[in-house]
């Protein structure tokens, strides 16, 4: 029968069907972090269990971590307390770490992809709702709680109820300037941030096969942008030549052999998808959101609409203008602001820090504004300060940091002061999720 | 986990849409290593301003409504996975969230907790909006058993659904990871299997 990429690696993970229409899927990648993994360590010890397989599973510290100045004690209490835990759960768990100081360190969805971790037709899982980002490589990778890191700790899988399939397909070619973050804003604007809820989505179509493996995890990574569980792009040579060589990766004849194999991971033609969604590439403008929820989007150049689009209510349009300070039908071109931030594991790899380079070099920012690039992974500030562009940025007046997710979610001191307006290249454009001012998303890839 | 049958209570109105985690518990509070004393920071920035003293429009901070039961707008728990945002709704004292809409992730997390969501209808949302506003003494009737919520009082009542499978863990106070547990060999047999099968490739 004719099957969906999805539904072939969700059927090689089935231990077992469960009565009521749930599945115990295997996991085959488990990421864990500081913020969400405490507990659940917390909870093996109370039941006095083992990590089931701890070759499963990798651990980073991203969340909570500072920017300047890793190789110091953190210097926030709360916020060292959680790292120094991680760290003490995965010697007595003995798990894998790439902590701070570490040469792999970086943000948990940059590294996965960077360390061949992240491989075609896997199951993954992190306690962190991006993980969708995975789905790049034509794997079902999704977020869980803390409740579920604790039962794949525990045994490696985790009780789920099938989603729905979507497909959305993308054809035609880009204009110049628009860049694969464009894309998913332009696909959220049109589908509203509840509009995949219950689907797991495959992106297709001329478009998105042209984009590299890093444009491809930008729009993967925000399919929970939507609402979906998740997002994935079905293998090609593309992603073959990404995985090829690196650190985790089969190597030699198991990696052709590999490779065979991913090369069975499609959608067959007549699969049939619970919904279907065509877009043409050439109607694709560069988003930014003027709004609180990522489905807030318009082309830069057009006036923010002077109604709620659908599936937001009047309301919270409304509410949603009053945070931001701004009003129906103005133009968001010309506005000060205060922040620039480019970093968050959708836009903080090698390739975004390339194309801000292009922008910035050779010009100045405004002396009001304060700029900040945050490198996804140790290896991206490396290969950035290879490229030398770090010097362009610090010539700019940027300041160049180390990896973490920073003001993507601004639990350490990266954070957005009130009233002041950012422009940021992370995911979420919430109420207060970069620090009590108003941050909302740019495109930059 | 503790055991979930019924409940009878007032509820606190919620009126907003796309209530995401990041409101719910703001991601400064998420240091912690334990489960408890979330509720103190519940919809921190909505409730309190940044000094600390309460805001006295939110509703959390109007004596007129309390009880077990939250009820809110559509698509309630979009946004982070965090489960920090399930743990604050408990440990504040809620038993029940209703909505039109939850957020996947949102869902799983508060099953996994204790904390029942309950999915009704746009129009009965809207009843019960109007019913709280009327009378903020308004009990409502949540049977799990039956699946059905109830206003007090009313003929109003409409049934909800809920996974057969969570549903008896709920009744019974368990939780996913003591069946996992039990399953241990099916587990290793089907790593063997795949295995055998030279399927490693789809590790
Ligand atoms: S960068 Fe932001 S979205 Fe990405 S893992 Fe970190 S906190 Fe989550």
């Amino acid at each position: 029968m004719a099957k969906t990429l999805f539904d072939k690696i969700w059927d090689a993970h089935i231990v077992k069907p469960v009565e009521g229409g749930q599945d115990v899927l295997y996991i085959d990648r488990h990421f864990i972090h500081e913020v969400t993994s405490p507990q659940a360590f917390d909870g093996l010890r109370q039941r006095n269990i083992p990590v089931f397989r701890t070759k499963n599973t990798v651990a980073t510290a991203d969340h909570n971590v500072p920017t300047i100045n890793q190789h110091l004690p953190i210097a926030d209490p709360l916020s060292r307390f959680q790292v120094e835990k991680l760290t003490e759960n995965c010697e007595e768990f003995g798990v894998d770490l790439y902590g701070l100081g570490h040469r792999w360190q970086g943000i948990v969805h940059v590294i996965g992809p960077e360390l061949g971790i992240t491989q075609p037709g896997m199951t993954i899982v992190c306690g962190d709702s991006h993980t969708s980002t995975h789905g790049a490589f034509g794997t079902i990778a999704f977020g869980i709680g803390t409740s579920q890191v604790e039962q794949v700790l525990a045994s490696q899988c985790l009780l789920l109820k099938r989603p729905k399939r979507m497909r959305i397909t993308v054809d035609g070619e880009l204009a110049e300037g628009v860049v694969s973050k464009d894309i998913i804003l332009y696909i959220i604007s049109k589908l509203s941030a509840a509009g995949g809820t219950g689907y797991f989505v495959e992106y297709a179509g001329s478009a998105i096969r042209s984009l590299s493996m890093e444009a491809r995890m930008t729009i993967c990574n925000m399919s929970i942008e939507m609402g979906a569980r998740g997002g994935l792009i079905a293998p090609d040579e593309t992603t073959f030549e990404y995985v090829r060589g690196r650190e985790f990766a089969p190597q030699g004849a198991a990696f052709e052999a590999a490779v065979a194999k991913w090369r069975e991971l499609y959608s067959d033609p007549e699969a049939v998808f619970d919904k279907e969604y065509h877009y043409r590439a050439e109607d694709i403008a560069p988003m930014i959101t003027y709004g609180t929820n990522p489905g807030m989007g318009v082309p830069v150049n057009e006036a923010i609409p002077t109604a709620p689009t659908p599936g937001d209510s009047l309301a919270s349009f409304e509410k949603s203008l009053g945070y931001m300070g701004f009003a129906a039908g103005e133009n968001l071109l010309g506005k000060p602001i205060h922040h620039v931030f480019i970093g968050s594991c959708t836009n903080s790899r090698i390739e975004d820090l390339r194309l801000a380079a292009k922008f910035v070099q050779g010009k100045q920012k405004a002396p009001h504004v304060s700029a900040m690039i945050v490198p996804g992974s140790k290896q991206v500030e490396q290969q950035a300060k290879a490229e030398g562009l770090d010097k362009i940025f610090i010539a700019a007046g940027f300041e160049f940091r180390e990896p973490g997710c920073s003001a993507c979610l601004g639990m350490n001191e990266d954070k957005v002061p009130a009233g002041e307006y950012c422009v940021s290249t992370s995911n979420r454009n919430f109420e207060g999720r970069q620090g009590p001012g108003r941050g909302r998303f740019w495109r930059v890839r | 986990m503790e055991k979930f049958t019924h409940i009878i209570s007032t509820a606190v109105p919620l009126p907003m849409e796309d209530v995401d985690t990041d409101q719910i518990i703001p991601a400064r509070f998420l240091k912690a290593t334990t489960r408890e004393g979330f509720g103190d920071n519940l919809f921190r920035d909505w409730r309190y301003h940044p000094d600390g003293s309460p805001k006295a429009d939110f509703v959390l901070n109007n004596p007129t409504y309390s009880g077990k039961i939250l009820v809110a707008g559509k698509n309630f728990g979009c946004g982070s996975s965090r489960e920090h945002a399930a743990w604050s709704l408990t440990d504040y004292g809620f038993k029940v969230v209703v909505s039109s809409f939850f957020a996947d992730i949102f869902r799983g997390n508060a099953l996994n907790n204790g904390l029942l969501p309950v999915q009704v209808s746009p129009a009965f949302l809207h009843e019960m909006f109007t019913a709280i506003e009327n009378d903020p003494q308004t009990k409502f009737i949540v049977s799990l058993e039956h699946q059905t919520i109830a206003i007090a009082g009313t003929e109003r009542e409409e049934q909800f659904d809920i996974d057969p499978f969570r549903k008896v863990c709920m009744l019974n106070g368990y939780d996913d990871i003591d069946y996992l547990l039990s399953l241990k060999d099916e587990i290793e047999e089907f790593e063997r299997v795949r295995e055998g099968e030279k399927k490693e490739v789809l590790i």
